[in-house]
């Protein structure tokens, strides 16, 4: 089942054309990562999905509503002047939950990544990492069909970024969102991602499209295995011709 | 103690070249009186001099209230509506670049002969208000762009993107737009006393007023001592209160 769907769409700003013609459908349970250089029309391909901006032509089709998509930008995008608890809570109070279950709704989010004893804190109180799981917690507690993450982890270190990945998979597999996320980094695309979405620029269009086979949550071998490596530098191949072209 | 330590030997140098220059060149106590003159002004007329600073202050604090309400409202009526923000802006310009003494007369003929002291409130809310209301404008300006999309992606009515979201983001340029706020509503406040010339509100413009009028200098400069006194523990207040509200917003 189609959960989000970009069709022939394109994009213009007054800049000039960003985005198109491009087409891309996003199946209930998938992974999708969208991989290209600076300027492709990833994190704007991401928006059409979500609905928050619309597209100049073409078509854009969402089965998950608006209360059932959920997006993660690359700041952790917190209410400094609410807890780590009202801010996962906020996403259900605004969509008509009460207080009292939002709260505890919420609770059980942070738990999820880790961070039960952390609700009370407040953003400032907390790293970037753990921030960052806060925002993840916020994106999970609607439920929602779609997952979105803008580039979630470029602001982190190397070893933050890879617990994370972990986690958002694990959070995956448990419920099953259908989720596209755009990265710069190829390792980490091929590693959480059940496909990965080349894209090219000057506008952005699809390049190349990689299934990525093996399963999912990914056993920490995953990265050393041959299967890997291979999509990887796929994926590193079709990048390089795409920027030369 | 050395940051307390260099302006307080310096006011004590200036205080004693006074002191010495007034009684060497012996000048006349209507023109300038020593510190000692001035002091004993301020002793004397010390319980005359608080009433009258009480007086203003509660005009300044009355205007600051008002003023943060009017200014509020107004600042979300235009965040609310782009055609409310277009209409408002310019009025509210007029009123920052018109000087309050200007307007003092006509709104002690509008506020009536018996109740000067609502034309008071009125002129220093005139003052008071701008820097509150520009501060809340910019503020409900500022929410981060990414939460007002999330706000958007749930579903939020724009009542509640202004009241859980923009309002909330405010509170910084709130905190700042008030202790600007304050220390101009006192300034106006004393102006406004100034302009309205009155004995009915006996405030310390009006002390000045009275003392200057029969040559008593001594207790002219004393009820501006109380005056600069006034001004620095209310700018200290503030400060404090910024830093207070500022540790909360941020939650450390």
């Amino acid at each position: 089942m189609t959960v989000a769907a970009l069709e022939n769409v394109e994009v213009d700003y007054a800049s000039g054309r960003v985005l198109g013609p491009v087409s891309l459908g996003v199946e209930a349970g998938e992974c999708v990562a969208l991989v290209g250089p600076s300027g492709c029309g990833k994190s704007t391909a991401l928006r059409l999905l979500a609905g928050l901006e619309g597209p100049t032509r073409g078509r854009v089709t969402r089965a998950a509503g608006r209360g059932e998509t959920a997006v993660v930008f690359q700041a952790p995008t917190l209410a400094p002047w609410l807890s780590a608890r009202a801010n996962v809570a906020l996403p259900l109070e605004l969509s008509g939950v009460g207080k009292g279950e939002a709260l505890s709704r919420a609770d059980a989010a942070l738990a999820r990544v880790g961070l039960a004893g952390a609700e009370a804190k407040r953003p400032a109180q907390l790293s970037g990492g753990m921030a960052m799981r806060v925002s993840l917690a916020r994106a999970m507690v609607t439920e929602p069909r779609l997952l979105l993450l803008d580039e979630p982890f470029a602001a982190l270190d190397e070893i933050t970024r890879r617990t994370l990945a972990d986690d958002v998979l694990s959070l995956w597999s448990a419920s099953k969102p259908a989720i596209v996320f755009v990265t710069h980094n190829v390792e980490e695309a091929v590693y959480m991602a059940s496909r990965v979405v080349v894209m090219t620029k000057g506008p952005g269009r699809i390049g190349a499209e990689f299934p990525v086979a093996g399963p999912i949550p990914r056993p920490e071998q995953f990265r050393t295995t041959p299967a890997f490596r291979a999509t990887a530098e796929a994926v590193s191949e079709a990048l390089a011709q795409g920027i030369a072209a | 103690m050395s940051r307390i330590a260099p302006p307080l030997i310096l006011v004590f140098l200036l205080l004693a070249g006074w002191e010495i220059a007034c009684r060497a060149m012996q000048v006349p106590a209507y023109f300038l009186p020593p510190p000692s003159a001035v002091a004993v002004a301020l002793k004397d007329n010390f319980p005359v001099l608080l009433k009258a600073s009480v007086t203003t202050l509660s005009t300044a604090v009355i205007a600051l209230v008002v003023a943060s309400v009017i200014a509020q409202a107004l600042a979300i009526a235009t965040a609310l509506s782009p055609l409310i923000d277009r209409a408002i802006r310019p009025l509210a310009s007029v009123v920052q670049v018109t000087p309050v003494v200007a307007i003092a007369p006509l709104l002690l003929i509008w506020a009536g002969l018996d109740h000067p002291e609502r034309a008071l409130v009125a002129l220093a809310v005139l003052v008071a208000f701008f820097p509150i209301f520009s501060g809340a404008a910019a503020g409900l300006r500022s929410a981060d762009p990414d939460l007002e999309r999330l706000f958007a992606l749930y579903g939020a009515g724009r009542w509640q993107t202004v009241l859980r979201l923009r309002l909330p983001s405010a509170v910084p340029f709130l905190l700042e737009g008030h202790k600007v706020g304050a220390g101009l509503a006192l300034i106006g406040a004393v102006v406004a006393e100034f302009g309205a010339g009155s004995g009915k509100v006996q405030g310390l413009a009006w002390q000045m007023l009275d003392a200057g009028n029969k040559l008593q200098t001594a207790r002219m400069i004393a009820a501006l001592v109380v005056l600069g006194a006034m001004g620095v523990a209310l700018h200290a207040l503030l400060e404090a209160a910024e830093r207070v509200g500022l540790k909360w917003w941020r939650g450390r």
